[in-house]
């Protein structure tokens, strides 16, 4: 027999013995039920749909491998209107009625205190990606993946002013404008407390109530405050209102930062150049090293284009809420056990590796005080790339301060 | 406290009269409906971003924004009609209507997540970018253009109504269609004709909408408080009032951004709103 001969064969039966062995790793059994509720109609429904998307991708990752503890995994998935209450019925349905196995958390920060509600009568454990006021968390089997510190007031803006700090025209004067939405709020008033005390002249503080819509006069005030940096408190589409009221009486300050903006509209406005944002993830190395990561943001476009989506980017919204996913099936795994307690005490004193970072839970409440896997980003020729620290700045990109 | 500055001021009038004319355009139709037809239509806000998606898929696929009105004006007209037929073949209520079009709303909201998914969605055009300076201030083109048609439409539909036979008509319905229908008013025919305008109007805001903001489907609700608030101040089936009282709410609103916290400005219009219903109980 010759060589080429005995390597095609060595060959057909290596394949033979991998497909033999896929086939016994494939999940088998009464599936584990997740249940979670994301807001998939109603005002969070752009964000919701970005959640929807990662959730079925990681759960049909999930049954490719071996499932959960060898079991198939069926996501239970209820469409939670972006209403708090409705979130919190939804969630007692799915334990109660639906029977599910595991919770997972729903999107925005008042449907997870409804669902927390939820999961705390019925000793549940919550894994979550988007809470905003950590200080609201007082269950003990709730479990933040989403990157944020137990203090977001004091990192976030001690990660954006060291940023500044160490740019090429650091400011001097801060106009610090802000929604009054909760989880927004207190952290544009530690940005206050926190120019203060880097001895920085405030231009200007305003705040808006949420759902403002004219934010004409609010550039106008800008216009004539003159600051060097303008901090934006916004959510979704907040920041993007204020860039175009600015544009449209000639003025753009020479930087600002958004604290949660709709990334896709704010990479794509104009304006929007050179623009900050906090992300904990972007599409650029040393992230996409991670091959689980540029396998999820393979899938991701390619999901995205198929759901419609005008922008099929993986950023911080999409890569939070994989790791969730991966929280939760590393918790599973290294507990070996779908008992609530058991997973949260695995959570507790293990770390679980991410594509945002390393995420752990061993301070107060299962959050980390002083420090967060946040990082800034800034949108450089219709690309997001993250500029501060440097260690996670994409190759090359530094902060631009025109 | 520094006085604000004057080109500070001029500039948040100016931004209070165009979303105060943007308030008065969205709130036309659903004045008249009211007042005339006895619906009140909260589909309405769903028909005029159902007409802001519309344009923003037309100017996609490269029709110029304005030349949308040439399609969006009649199809919304005939839906207008459409649902006024149906409403008047079930013989529904001023209340009814009023869970009825909550209803309609959120099928068109569904539709247009559907369609369009829930993301942000922004029109390119280069209306957008264009603006014109006046001494220290800067007048952006499509909220001038949403000013114009705020205008034009309002003081249009005011013409109608009073010089002609036609409006005299719809004026004698409003006030009572038996006795109008008695004098050989056709009332079946005047109320869709009316009632395909407000429609259309929906969809002229539509436009507005879409050259000047990003949309999402949820949005449909951001409007609603303000728009009724106006469309109450400005007395049921007034076609002016709707745009004086958005124009009043806009301009107090933008001054108090101005001067005060831009926090408080929401408390104006609905202030504005119970100091009417209490001084003018019978206005509304």
């Amino acid at each position: 027999m010759s060589i080429a001969i005995r390597s095609i064969l060595a060959g057909a039966l290596f394949a033979l013995g991998l497909a033999a062995q896929s086939a016994l790793a494939a999940p088998s059994g009464p599936p584990v039920r997740i249940g979670s509720t994301l807001a998939l109609t109603g005002p969070l429904a752009a964000t919701g749909l970005v959640h929807k998307i990662v959730g079925e991708i990681y759960v049909e990752q999930l049954n490719r491998k071996n499932g959960l503890l060898g079991r198939p995994v069926e996501w239970v998935l209820k469409d939670d209107q972006s209403r708090p209450d409705l979130a919190r019925t939804l969630y007692e349905q799915l334990i109660t009625v639906d029977k599910v196995d595991l919770i997972m958390g729903p999107y925005a920060t008042a449907n997870i205190l409804s669902a927390m509600g939820v999961a705390q009568r019925y000793n549940k454990l919550l894994i979550h990606h988007t809470f905003g006021t950590p200080s609201l968390a007082k269950y003990e089997m709730q479990f933040p993946a989403g990157g944020l510190a137990g203090d977001p007031d004091n990192t976030i803006p001690k990660l954006v002013f060291d940023s500044l700090a160490a740019s090429a025209k650091p400011p001097k004067s801060v106009a610090v404008v802000t929604s009054k939405f909760p989880s927004v709020h207190f952290i544009s008033l530690g940005a206050r407390e926190a120019a203060k005390k880097r001895g920085l002249r405030e231009a200007a503080f305003l705040e808006w109530d949420f759902g403002n819509r004219d934010f004409g006069p609010i550039a106008a005030r800008l216009k004539d405050a003159k600051p060097d940096f303008v901090w934006v408190g916004g959510l979704g589409l907040e920041g993007n209102l204020l860039i175009d009221a600015m544009r449209k009486i000639d003025y753009m300050p020479p930087l600002h930062f958004h604290l949660f903006p709709a990334p896709g509209p704010l990479l794509k406005a104009p304006g929007g150049e050179n623009a900050l944002a906090a992300t904990t993830f972007e599409e650029h190395p040393p992230f996409t090293d991670n091959p689980v990561a540029a396998e999820f943001i393979r899938l991701y476009h390619e999901r995205g284009a198929k759901a419609g989506l005008p922008d099929n980017s993986v950023e911080n919204q999409s890569a939070i809420s994989y790791s969730s996913w991966q929280t939760l099936e590393a918790a599973v795994t290294g507990a070996r056990s779908l008992d609530d307690k058991a997973i949260a005490q695995w959570l507790k004193s293990n770390g679980v590796d991410a594509i945002v970072g390393r995420l752990r839970w061993d301070g107060p409440f299962n959050y980390i005080y002083g420090t967060d896997l946040y990082k800034v980003k800034q949108n450089q020729k219709g690309k997001w790339v993250i500029v501060w620290p440097k260690e996670f700045a994409a190759p090359g990109a530094r902060l631009i301060t025109p | 406290m520094a006085l604000p500055s004057l080109t500070l001021l001029g500039q948040s009038l100016l931004s209070g009269l165009f979303i105060g004319a943007l308030y008065g355009l969205l709130g036309l139709g659903l004045s008249l409906s009211w007042g005339m037809l006895r619906q009140i239509n909260l589909a309405h806000f769903a028909l005029a971003f159902l007409g802001a998606y519309l344009t923003y898929q037309l100017a996609s696929v490269g029709m110029d924004p304005l030349a949308t009105l040439a399609l969006i004006v009649p199809f919304f007209f005939s839906l207008g009609a459409l649902m006024h037929w149906l409403l008047a073949r079930f013989s529904v209520s001023a209340f009814n209507s009023l869970l009825v079009s909550f209803g309609l709303t959120a099928i068109i909201e569904a539709l247009i997540q559907w369609i369009w998914t829930a993301d942000f969605r922004r029109m390119e055009s280069g209306y957008g970018e264009v603006k014109f300076r006046v001494g220290s201030l800067y007048v952006a083109l499509p909220e001038l253009f949403t000013l114009a048609m705020a205008l034009a439409l309002s003081l249009l539909v005011w013409a109608w109504l009073r010089h002609t036979y036609a409006g005299k008509a719809m004026r004698a319905i409003a006030e009572d269609a038996p006795i109008a229908a008695a004098f050989g008013v056709d009332v079946r025919g005047l109320s869709l004709l009316l009632s395909g305008l407000c429609s259309a109007f929906a969809g002229v805001a539509g436009l507005c909408l879409a050259l000047s903001y990003t949309l999402a489907p949820g949005q449909i609700y951001a409007w609603l408080g303000v728009v009724f608030a106006a469309v109450m101040l400005g007395g049921l089936g007034r076609p002016l009032g709707p745009l004086v009282a958005g124009i009043v709410i806009g301009v107090s609103e933008a001054l108090t951004m101005a001067f005060t916290a831009p926090a408080w400005a929401p408390l104006v219009s609905f202030s504005l709103l119970i100091v009417v219903l209490l001084v003018r109980p019978g206005r509304i």
